[in-house]
């Protein structure tokens, strides 16, 4: 029997979409059963549309900076765009996969998505919103999985 | 070495060249062997620990030119 991978997936920052996604799909290609619960924040990564995906270097001080940068500075308008357009670049020059294209090969190695519904009412979230193939569940859906899981993480 | 497929993870970082790899060995028959050409320094031990862990063989590894080639028999 394969073993199981559960996740939590909380964030929805550009940075931290990356570890779920690229958890999920190494372990499945490592022949795991995989199934990731996206909560809160965490459900922007389910998005049909991706474009929201921001990084800010406010609040970050590990952030790689190109030059020393004070915070009142990182306060000024445009900055987090900057540093995600910085951030996106980095990712292409450095053949490290988008998002996107990790979770689709989440997707095609049959990774299980699943859409906290408590999250998705609380925000107002509409189905279409969603890309199609995952499911929406509860507390109980991930522990239904959870509880006989080899590993557990939280993200 | 002889080999019946090839796999290009030039250029790919983690976990690129490990899901390339899983998608290229899917195509090939138990037994056949790919040859996987990857620059990504993490694939060094990284291609020992799949193997390891999904029981196909590694049957050679080899650096040249900041180029790493593996040699993969797919489990039977």
């Amino acid at each position: 029997m394969s073993k199981k991978l559960a996740i939590i997936a909380s964030k929805g920052t550009l940075d931290w979409a990356y570890p779920p996604f690229i958890l999920a799909s190494t372990a499945a290609a490592l022949d795991y059963e995989v199934q990731v619960f996206f909560t809160f924040y965490g459900l922007t990564l389910l998005k049909k549309d991706l474009g929201g995906l921001r990084v800010s270097p406010l609040g970050n001080p590990a952030m790689p900076m190109p030059v020393p940068m004070p915070n009142l500075v990182q306060l000024a308008p445009g900055m987090e765009s900057m540093a995600t357009a910085m951030m996106k670049q980095k990712i292409k020059d450095k053949g490290v996969a988008s998002i996107g294209e990790l979770r689709d090969l989440c997707l095609e190695a049959g990774v299980k998505l699943i859409a906290c519904q408590m999250t998705v009412d609380l925000f107002d979230f509409k189905q279409e919103d969603f890309i199609v193939g995952i499911e929406f569940g509860g507390a109980a859906t991930f522990f239904e999985f959870a509880g006989d899981a080899d590993i557990s993480l939280f993200i | 070495m002889e080999f019946d497929r090839e796999l290009d993870a030039r250029g790919l970082n983690c976990p690129l060249p490990i899901l390339r790899c899983k998608k290229a060995l899917a195509e090939l028959n138990p037994g056949q062997v790919l040859k996987i050409v990857a620059t990504d320094p993490g694939s060094v031990k990284d291609f020992p620990a799949f193997c390891k862990q999904t029981g196909n063989e590694l049957l050679s590894f080899s650096e040249a030119d900041g180029e790493y080639v593996y040699f993969m028999r797919k489990r039977a």
